[in-house]
C-alpha cells in the first residue's frame, strides 16, 4: 500500500470547494485511486454528488441522537458511493447555536479513534468551511492530519485575500508540524486575465496554479443530478478538466512553507492587474454632499 | 517573641522576593506591603485585583464560584443550576455549611446538586433546547422551589448560547423567576467578579418583578432592616440576627445565608441595609441607595469591642428606643463577654496570628483576637479591592505584613520568618502549615465549627481558638528517638 496522502481543501465561501473537491476525487478514483471524503462543514453537502443524496448524515448528528460519539460504530457514518469513494460528514449545528468548531474536533477524533484511516486508502481530502474562523476549523491541518493543502481561488478581489490568509494560517501550523502548501486550483469566473492573475499570486505564495478549471455548464447540469461531471457526462471536456487536475495531484511533489503577502502587496497586484483601481486618498471619508459642494465650487 | 520592626519586615519580603524572575518580581512587589498606619489611600502602599501571575500557587476562584458558591447559593428555596460541564456543580456541592432551616429536596436545595451536565452534542448543538427541558423537568420534580438561576460555567460563554432567552420562556412558562447569570469562570481575575454579576443580576432579574414572588402581604414597619452580606456560615447569620431583634429591629432579609428569594425581593423596602460582607454585597446596597434611596452602613460582629461599636453605629440611624435597646444588648451580654474573656484570655494572651483569607475576614476578625489578647500581625485577601485595603490599614498594627494574592511561596516564607502562634487561613493551606508544626485554624468554614459572629459565636471563636493553639498535640511532634534525652533520664541510666 502507498503511503497515505492526505489533503485539505480551503477558500473562500462560495469558491466551489464542495464541487471541485468531488469531482477531482471522481477522477481520482477513475484513476483507481482508493479516496476519502471527510466533510467538515456544518452544512454536510461535501458528498452529496459522490452519494446521490441531498445531505449525508452526519457523525455528529447520529451522537446526538445515539446520546454520545462512543455510541457510534464507523459503518454508520462511513458510506460508499460512487467508485467506491468513501464518505463521511462531520456535521454541526445549524447556524447561530452551538460550536461547529467542536464538531469537527469531535468528528476527526471519533475517525481515528474508530481506525478510518487504517484501511487500505491512498487519499483523504478533507472539504473545510470557508472561513477558519476558530481553532476547530483548523482541525485538519494539525499534526498527523493532512500534509497538502490546496486553495480553491478565482480572480475575484476577495478569493484571492482569503487565500493571502489561509496561507497565512498554514505558516502557523507548517511551522510546529507537517503541513504545506501544496498549490492553488483556479475556480474559473471567467475574469480577465484570471490565469495569469492566480499565476502570479501562486508565484508570489511560494507555490503553483496546479490547475486552472474553466467555467462549464455541465458542472451545473452534474450537479442538479447530484452527479460529479466524471460520472454524468464521462465524454465532457470538463470531465478531462478534472481528471487532468486529478493527475496533477498524483504528481503532485511542490509541497512548500507558503510566503503570505502583505495587504498592500495583495492590492498593487490587483491593480497591475486592473481588478482593483488605485485607491485616490482625496475621496477618503468624503460624504456624497461633500462631494457634490466640491464639484460646485 | 517580639514582633518584627519596619526595617526588618520590609527586609522580609525583599528576601523573599529575590527568588522570582525580574518580571515576576515587579509584579508581586506591589502585593506586599508594610502597613502604615499614616498612609490614607491603600492604593499608595499595595495593589490588588489584579491577574494572578503563571505558575505561582494562588488560591483564588473563578466567577462561577463567586456567584454560585457565594451569593446565589445559599438562597434556600430557589433551585441553581450549574449550566455546563457536571464537575462545576458536584465539586462545589454543599461546600460552604451554609446553614439553613426547611426540608431539602421539598422546600429547601442548598446541597443539592443541579446541573446540565454537558456532553460534547450539547457543546456542539448547544445547550438551550436542554437547559428549556431541565427548567420544565425541576417544575414537574419540586414544584415547591420558588425560582431558578441558570449559574453559566465557561462553555456557555464560549458557545454564545442564548440563556436569556430561554430563562425568559421558562419564566413566563412557570410562572417564577428564571434568573440567567453570565458568571462564565473565565471572566475577571477572581470570585470577585462572580459577586459583581450575582448582584447585578438579582438587580436586573429579581428587583425587576417588583416583589411578585413576596409570601403573603407585607407591612413596612419602621425599624426595617436586612441582613446583607452574612452567608450563615455553621449559623453566623443567626447568631447575628437575634441581637438586631433583641434591640428592637425587624430582620426582613438575609442576604443569603438562610435567605428566600422572598426575602430579596422585600428588601428594597427596608429602612436601613446593613452589610457584613462588604466585598461581595456592596454593589446591590449601592445599588439600592442609588434607587430606593435607602441608606447602608457596614458593620462588624466579630468580638464584643466591634459588636458594641457596630450596635450603636446601627442604633445611630433611628429613635430613641433603638438606641436604649442597643445599650440593653450590650449591657445584657456583657457579664458572658467577661465571662468568656476571663476563661480564655490568659491562655490567650500575647500570641501573634498571621491570616490569609477573602471578603470581610483578613480585617474584620481582628477584632475578635484583639478582645482575647492576640495580636494579628500579618493579614491579606484573596480577592480584595483597594476599598478593602483601606479599610484595613487602620485596623493592622504598624509594620504588620499585608500580603495580596498571596502565592503559596511566599505565605511559607513569610510564617519561617515571622513565627506566628496561629494561622487562620483555608484547607489548602492548612495541612502544610500543620505539618510545619504551626496551629492552624480554617477562616473560611471555621474548621466546621462555628458561629463565630454575635456574642454567642464570640465564645465558640475563643474556645476553639484556645483549643488549638494550646493543644498538647504541638508539644509531642518531635519523635522520642529525635529527642535529647532528658537530664533526670540520664541520671537514671548512668
Amino acid at each position: 500500500m502507498a503511503r497515505l496522502r492526505q489533503c485539505a481543501i480551503y477558500g473562500k465561501g462560495g469558491i466551489g470547494k464542495s464541487t471541485t473537491t468531488q469531482n477531482l476525487v471522481a477522477g481520482l478514483a477513475e484513476a483507481g485511486k482508493k479516496v476519502m471524503i471527510v466533510g467538515c462543514d456544518p452544512k454536510a453537502d461535501s458528498t452529496r454528488l459522490i452519494l446521490h443524496a441531498k445531505a449525508q448524515n452526519s457523525i455528529m448528528q447520529m451522537a446526538a441522537d445515539a446520546g454520545s460519539v462512543e455510541d457510534l460504530e464507523l459503518e454508520d457514518v462511513l458510506k460508499v458511493g460512487y467508485r467506491d469513494i468513501k464518505c463521511v460528514e462531520s456535521g454541526g449545528p445549524e447556524p447561530g447555536v452551538g460550536c461547529a468548531g467542536r464538531g469537527v474536533i469531535t468528528a476527526i477524533n471519533f475517525l481515528e479513534e474508530e481506525g478510518a484511516y487504517e484501511e487500505d486508502l491512498d487519499f483523504v481530502f478533507y472539504d473545510v468551511l470557508g472561513d477558519v474562523v476558530c481553532g476547530g476549523f483548523a482541525m485538519p491541518i494539525r499534526e498527523n492530519k493532512a500534509q497538502e493543502i490546496y486553495i480553491v481561488c478565482s480572480g475575484e478581489m476577495m478569493a484571492m485575500y482569503a487565500a493571502n490568509n489561509i496561507a497565512k494560517g498554514i505558516v502557523k501550523y507548517a511551522n510546529s508540524g507537517g503541513v504545506r502548501l501544496a498549490g492553488l486550483i483556479c475556480n474559473s469566473r471567467n475574469t480577465a486575465r484570471e490565469d495569469e492573475l492566480i499565476m502570479e499570486l501562486a508565484r508570489q505564495l511560494g507555490t503553483t496554479m496546479i490547475h486552472f478549471v474553466p467555467r462549464d455548464n455541465v458542472v451545473q447540469r452534474a450537479e442538479i443530478r447530484r452527479m460529479t461531471v466524471i460520472e454524468y457526462e464521462p465524454t465532457a471536456k470538463q470531465a478531462q478538466e478534472y481528471r487532468d487536475l486529478a493527475n496533477k495531484i498524483i504528481e503532485n511533489k511542490n509541497f512548500v512553507i507558503p510566503t503570505p503577502i502583505t495587504m498592500d502587496e495583495l492590492e498593487q497586484l490587483l491593480m497591475d492587474f486592473g481588478v482593483m483601481e488605485e485607491e485616490d486618498e482625496s475621496i477618503v471619508g468624503k460624504t456624497a454632499a461633500e462631494e457634490a459642494a466640491v464639484v460646485a465650487a | 517573641m517580639s514582633a518584627l520592626t519596619r526595617e526588618e519586615t520590609e527586609a522580609l519580603i525583599k528576601e523573599v522576593l529575590e527568588v522570582y524572575p525580574e518580571k515576576a518580581q515587579k509584579d508581586r512587589a506591589k502585593h506586599l506591603a508594610v502597613n502604615d498606619q499614616s498612609i490614607e489611600q491603600s492604593k499608595k502602599c499595595i495593589t490588588s485585583n489584579r491577574k494572578s501571575l503563571p505558575g505561582v500557587m494562588t488560591i483564588r476562584g473563578c466567577a462561577y464560584a463567586g456567584s454560585k458558591g457565594v451569593v446565589w447559593g445559599p438562597i434556600k428555596d430557589m433551585i441553581h443550576i450549574s449550566h455546563g460541564p457536571v464537575g462545576c456543580g458536584q465539586y462545589s456541592r454543599a461546600g460552604r455549611r451554609n446553614y439553613y432551616v426547611g426540608v431539602t429536596g421539598v422546600n429547601t436545595f442548598g446541597t443539592m446538586n443541579f446541573t446540565s451536565d454537558f456532553q460534547e452534542k450539547d457543546i456542539v448543538f448547544g445547550g438551550d433546547k436542554k437547559l428549556a427541558k431541565i427548567i420544565n423537568e425541576i417544575e414537574g420534580l419540586f414544584p415547591l422551589h420558588k425560582g431558578i438561576s441558570v449559574q453559566s460555567e465557561c462553555p456557555i460563554g464560549l458557545i454564545g448560547d442564548d440563556i436569556e432567552a430561554v430563562s425568559k420562556k421558562g419564566a413566563a412558562e412557570i410562572d417564577k423567576p428564571v434568573v440567567p447569570v453570565r458568571c462564565e469562570g473565565f471572566r475577571g481575575v477572581s470570585q470577585s467578579l462572580g459577586h459583581h454579576i450575582a448582584n447585578d443580576s438579582i438587580r436586573d432579574w429579581v428587583f425587576s418583578r417588583d416583589g411578585k414572588d413576596v409570601k403573603g402581604e407585607f407591612v413596612p414597619g419602621p425599624y426595617d432592616v436586612s441582613i446583607i452580606g452574612d452567608y450563615n456560615i455553621g449559623g453566623d447569620a443567626w447568631s447575628s440576627r437575634i441581637l438586631l431583634e433583641e434591640m428592637g429591629l425587624r430582620v426582613v432579609a438575609q442576604w443569603s445565608g438562610d435567605g428566600t428569594l422572598s426575602e430579596i425581593e422585600l428588601t428594597p423596602k427596608v429602612k436601613l441595609n446593613l452589610i457584613h460582607c462588604y466585598r461581595s454585597m456592596n454593589y446591590i446596597a449601592r445599588h439600592m441607595e442609588e434607587k430606593y434611596s435607602i441608606p447602608w452602613i457596614e458593620y462588624n460582629f466579630f468580638g464584643p469591642t466591634k459588636i458594641a461599636e457596630s450596635l450603636r453605629a446601627i442604633a445611630a440611624h433611628f429613635d430613641d428606643t433603638i438606641k436604649e435597646g442597643a445599650e440593653r444588648v450590650i449591657a445584657k451580654y456583657q457579664p458572658m463577654v467577661d465571662a468568656v474573656i476571663a476563661k480564655y484570655r490568659t491562655r490567650l494572651e500575647g500570641k501573634r496570628v498571621m491570616l490569609y483569607v477573602g471578603g470581610l475576614r483578613p480585617r474584620h476578625v481582628i477584632g475578635s483576637y484583639e478582645d482575647l489578647g492576640m495580636e494579628v500581625v500579618g493579614t491579606g485577601y484573596e480577592f480584595g479591592h483597594n476599598d478593602d485595603y483601606d479599610r484595613t490599614i487602620k485596623e493592622m498594627g504598624n509594620a504588620t505584613l499585608l500580603y495580596d494574592d498571596v502565592t503559596g511561596f511566599e505565605f511559607e516564607e513569610f510564617v519561617k520568618k515571622v513565627k506566628p502562634d496561629l494561622i487562620g487561613s483555608g484547607i489548602k493551606e492548612k495541612y502544610i502549615f500543620q505539618k510545619m508544626g504551626v496551629p492552624f485554624r480554617q477562616m473560611h468554614s471555621w474548621d466546621y465549627s462555628g458561629p463565630y459572629h454575635g456574642y454567642d459565636g464570640f465564645a465558640i471563636f475563643a474556645r476553639d481558638m484556645d483549643m488549638t493553639i494550646n493543644n498538647p498535640c504541638w508539644k509531642i511532634l518531635t519523635p522520642p528517638w529525635q529527642k535529647k534525652p532528658e537530664a533526670e533520664e540520664v541520671a537514671k541510666a548512668a
